[in-house]
């Protein structure tokens, strides 16, 4: 009996095995073609379409493609400019946004409930019915530089960072963690004499990691994949973003080993970003039941 | 000794502070970012510009052409565009009609003999010229017309439908080719309008109803377009042509490659495939009974109407117009340069050159496509009822759609400054 059972456990794994490479393989072999269409000539990268030598890296290899593609476009200062703008958002919008989830999960104010739903209920206003009032808006916003007081953000890293500052989402992601938090925890520190700010900063905020990992790739690929807004409001290829920047790949006859050399090299900092706070990521995932 | 020459340094300092100075700085955007050898010539216009004149001085900044047109209304939205602009002939009058451009003011001198397609007017002004056009031809090889016995067409004497569909007939009967002709399914967008509209045109209908450019209702539903649209139609049932499925990289590669027989592209692949196909021809456009018609206007520029500078604007576009210039983009990218003269001056449309066939194409064929602000809206119905059909939709039904689609957006926008 014990034996069956053992046989059947090791059936189950294999099976459960079998099924997560086959899903492992999906998800790879887009990344596959991507990285060894990058080493191919054009002819050959075309040819290979059609056949499983898409996946692997044969033929007449090379890092031309690569070398052709820092020579068409300015990529160097295109991703510094998405790294930039995503580091800088992601950091203010994990300060802002679980401070104000905080507010709402812990302190007790008149309105907050409402508050709280109007909040969450933007996320299901899409960006495009408001990218053209907010256009407006920015392009007449006053700043002070340098030079002193100036009006429009238009061709600026701030523009495309602080409308981003804050959203409904990361809210909501917080807002959810701090609630399964153990009142116990804050009232004691309460009792202790913390204030709130150290409450948040000493007592929650060490217990928030999982929720800070999430927090951060949605919100670095929200802002890494950003395409209409600095569409709108960037027009100096100074502080232009990567994915604006891939237009410049496609020409009427498209160089496609370019594109794919371009799309590997932007494609790093995500994968790199996710790989470093994976663990934390999946924990959360795991604890909060949020999907991302 | 040391102070006379500090003396002298800082009066030449200041010299050359103050011309600096003198140049007022005028905004262009252009569409080319990513293109080398189009930003290196129009790099070189703008310096040549800048450095041939103290009064202005013109900043270029680049965009890529899948967004350039966002760019701009956006520019536009913001109040931020600058004084010149680049923009796609057949958009033109959408932007001046918007009131994003002025009239240009330059002397009617300088755009004598221009190939009609270059020139954009909107309202009897002149508000674009380019410095080069764009044409499309039937790309076949030689030696396939004469294996079998096909009459090569001219300008004179394209091929009538007839004659048309029996070359479709050859080349199927052979059965080297996995199609008989490649029409570009896969390019989607402006290449529907810009490449098909003239099939429609020849057939005897249009996209609107030029005479009032209020109206499709007979135009783009009559009697003429049902039979360009029971044709269209038949291509993609018969099998002579791959439809909207079409792989992008057989559109790019697969004429070069021996997959299609016929290829209806723009002069623009015409280069690469000079060098993969040894015995290519560029045919006509064929006559489906209402003339042969092809495609014109390309890439113009423009000034904008927020433009304080506007006579820095006209001075710069002025110095573009130059033969050498209109050369130097058709040997770089291979466009039609808009003059005899400069073509002349080319390694492909001088007389005797390999495109030269273009050029006569250009100025024999060409039909700018419908000149009102409606036709960006038009072109994406338009586009969109030619893949319906070549789905299989009724035709019937997809025209009737169209024009209600056209003749709605018309509506709503009070005739776009059309009396009717």
């Amino acid at each position: 009996m014990a034996m069956v059972s053992a046989e059947n456990r090791g059936l189950r794994l294999a099976v459960r095995y079998a099924v997560l490479t086959l899903v492992a393989i999906i998800f790879i072999f887009p990344l596959l073609f991507m990285v060894m269409s990058s080493l191919k000539p054009q002819a050959q990268l075309l040819a290979d379409t059609s056949s499983l030598r898409a996946f692997l890296p044969v033929g007449d290899i090379s890092l031309q493609n690569y070398s052709d593609a820092f020579r068409r476009a300015p990529v160097a200062t295109f991703m510094v400019n998405s790294v930039l703008v995503t580091g800088i958002t992601v950091l203010l919008s994990l300060a802002i946004c679980s401070l104000a989830a905080f507010s709402f999960a812990f302190l007790e104010w008149k309105g907050r409930g409402v508050i709280l739903s109007v909040i969450l209920a933007t996320l299901i206003i899409p960006f495009e019915t408001i990218a053209i009032p907010l256009l407006l808006m920015v392009s007449q916003l006053p700043w002070i530089g340098p030079g002193g007081l100036e009006f429009g953000w238009l061709n600026t890293y701030r523009v495309q960072i602080i409308p981003w500052v804050a959203d409904g989402l990361t809210i909501f992601l917080f807002v959810q963690y701090f609630r399964d938090l153990p009142r116990e925890l804050i009232e004691a520190a309460r009792v202790e004499g913390a204030t709130w700010f150290q409450v948040y900063w000493r007592v929650v905020m060490p217990l928030a990691g999982p929720v800070l990992a999430t927090a951060a790739i949605l919100k670095f690929l929200v802002m890494y994949n950003q395409y209409l807004w600095p569409l709108i409001v960037v027009q100096q290829e100074s502080v232009r973003p990567v994915m604006v920047g891939l237009g410049y790949f496609f020409q009427l006859n498209t160089a496609w080993g370019e594109v794919m050399a371009y799309l590997t090299v932007i494609t790093l900092p995500v994968l790199a970003f996710y790989l470093v706070l994976q663990r934390a990521f999946i924990a959360s995932i795991a604890s909060t039941g949020v999907k991302g | 000794m040391a102070r006379k020459t500090l003396l002298i340094t800082t009066a030449l300092g200041l010299g050359w502070a103050a011309s600096a100075q003198a140049q007022t700085e005028i905004g262009m955007w252009y569409h080319g970012a990513g293109n080398e050898v189009e930003s290196r010539i129009i790099n070189q216009i703008v310096d040549d510009f800048n450095a041939s004149q103290s009064d202005w001085m013109v900043t270029l900044e680049s965009f890529p052409q899948n967004s350039y047109n966002d760019s701009v209304v956006a520019g536009a939205l913001a109040g931020n565009l600058p004084c010149i602009l680049d923009v796609d002939g057949p958009v033109m009058p959408n932007w001046a009609w918007s009131g994003y451009m002025q009239p240009l003011a330059i002397d009617a001198s300088l755009i004598e003999g221009y190939l009609p397609g270059t020139l954009g007017y909107w309202d009897g002004a002149l508000y674009s010229v380019g410095l080069w056009d764009a044409a499309v031809a039937l790309y076949a090889r030689q030696s396939d017309l004469d294996a079998w016995g096909l009459r090569t067409p001219t300008l004179a004497e394209p091929w009538t439908q007839e004659e048309f569909m029996a070359a479709l007939d050859a080349a199927r009967a052979d059965g080297r080719y996995e199609f008989a002709l490649d029409l570009g399914m896969a390019w989607t967008g402006e290449w529907y309008p810009y490449a098909f509209s003239p099939f429609l045109q020849s057939f005897g209908g249009d996209i609107i109803d030029r005479e009032t450019y209020t109206s499709a209702e007979g135009v783009l539903n009559g009697d003429a377009a049902l039979a360009f649209g029971e044709w269209w139609q038949m291509l993609f049932a018969e099998g002579y042509a791959p439809g909207t499925s079409q792989d992008p990289a057989d559109r790019d590669s697969g004429f070069n490659e021996g997959k299609y027989a016929f290829a209806w592209n723009g002069n623009w692949a015409a280069v690469p495939t000079l060098a993969a196909v040894e015995d290519v021809v560029f045919l006509p456009a064929p006559d489906f009974g209402n003339g042969p018609t092809i495609g014109a206007g390309s890439w113009q520029f423009g000034v904008s109407a927020t433009c304080e500078t506007p006579e820095g604007a006209n001075a710069f576009i002025a110095h573009a117009l130059q033969d050498q210039y209109l050369a130097a983009f058709s040997d770089g990218i291979g466009l039609i340069p808009s003059t005899p003269a400069a073509a002349a001056m080319t390694e492909n449309y001088a007389e005797g050159g390999p495109l030269e066939v273009f050029f006569g194409l250009s100025a024999e064929q060409a039909l700018v496509r419908p000149v009102t602000p409606g036709y960006v809206v038009a072109a994406q119905v338009f586009e969109q009822a030619l893949a319906n059909i070549a789905n299989g939709a009724d035709v019937a039904d997809e025209l009737d759609a169209a024009v209600d689609a056209i003749e709605a957006d018309i509506e709503r926008n009070q005739g776009y400054g059309h009396d009717g």
